[in-house]
């Protein structure tokens, strides 16, 4: 049994295919909740997606963080409730506080939208134990805002603590700065909390979660976060 | 009263769409342009009267909400 629970913001573009993705991959349909509610049903996940939530007003995911499902879904993650963030949604993360770090224009100042080349970094987080680290993946991105930024001493902490669960790369898997596609700093593409159980990513894995989509490199996100919600019952 | 804020990206953090202004400022041509770095104005009125809590309001709606302190600075001017 896996209960999750997806945000759906104005503006979210992605909740519903990331519903598909976890039905699809999981087996188990997520609720929907609503940004205005007060609170989050008890949930194994909570899904923070993609999309332009508040029209991306003053910055990206800023109104959203101080929307009034997102005091519940801090305190729950504070206590413990795994949250992933993806694209918007890791932009979410950030702008609450419960990732370091922020999510600049893309160095380019172009929107993005293509599949990316990604080395897994960690392999053991709740949301990506399925992966294998070292391994290269192909997911796609579609972002105007995914340069993530921090402080030197705040990279160093995250690289240190093996916080960074994405990098991007070119298929060979080398970080190198011709395969990082909006100048992320050091190519962090996904980056956890302290406890690995908070994810936030720019990529969107649930893009390609089976072949007819073109691809199932996202796929394991979806069977991690099951796995390890198993695993803490058993 | 009423609340000028300012916000500008700090020190050290990209500007992309400043370097963009810059070169088209450059390509009107104009020239003694340097760097320029773009940023927001906001504007709130306040019905607060007391200098020293309109401080403190606006003080706590940039830290909180109008600027993102990560990458952003912040100036006022109350009046």
């Amino acid at each position: 049994m896996l209960r999750a629970s997806v945000i759906v913001f104005p503006g979210s573009n992605c909740d519903r295919d990331v519903q598909t993705a976890i039905e699809r991959v999981t087996g188990f349909a997520p609720k929907m909740v609503w940004h205005g509610d007060a609170s989050v049903p008890s949930s194994d996940v909570i899904v923070l997606p993609g999309g332009f939530s508040y029209g991306d007003y003053l910055r990206c995911g800023a109104m959203a963080a101080h929307s009034p499902i997102m005091k519940d879904v801090v305190t729950k993650a504070k206590a413990g409730t795994p949250v992933i963030g993806i694209c918007n949604g890791f932009q979410i993360l950030c702008e609450s506080g419960l990732l370091p770090g922020a999510l600049l224009r893309n160095a380019s100042l172009h929107f993005i939208c293509r599949d990316v080349f990604l080395k897994v970094e960690n392999d053991q987080t709740f949301f990506t134990k399925c992966y294998r680290e070292g391994e290269v993946i192909r997911v796609p991105i579609a972002h105007g805002e995914g340069n993530y930024f921090a402080d030197s001493e705040t990279l160093d902490r995250l690289e240190g603590e093996g916080r960074v669960a994405f990098r991007y790369s070119n298929e060979a898997g080398e970080t190198t700065a011709d395969a990082c596609p909006n100048g992320a700093q050091r190519n962090i593409a996904g980056i956890v909390n302290e406890t690995g159980r908070v994810l936030g990513m720019m990529p969107h894995p649930e893009r390609l979660y089976e072949k007819a989509l073109g691809g199932t490199d996202g796929r394991r996100v979806f069977e991690s976060m099951l796995l390890s919600t198993l695993e803490a019952v058993a | 009263m009423k609340a000028h804020i300012k916000i500008t990206l700090k020190n050290g953090v990209l500007d992309p769409q400043g370097k963009a202004i810059e070169g088209a400022i450059k390509g009107l041509g104009i020239t003694g342009v340097g760097d320029v770095r773009q940023g927001k104005y906001i504007e709130v009125d306040l019905s607060e009267s007391d200098p020293a809590k309109a401080k403190a309001i606006v003080e706590q709606m940039c830290k909180d909400l109008l600027a993102n302190t990560v990458i952003e600075n912040y100036s006022y001017e109350i009046g």
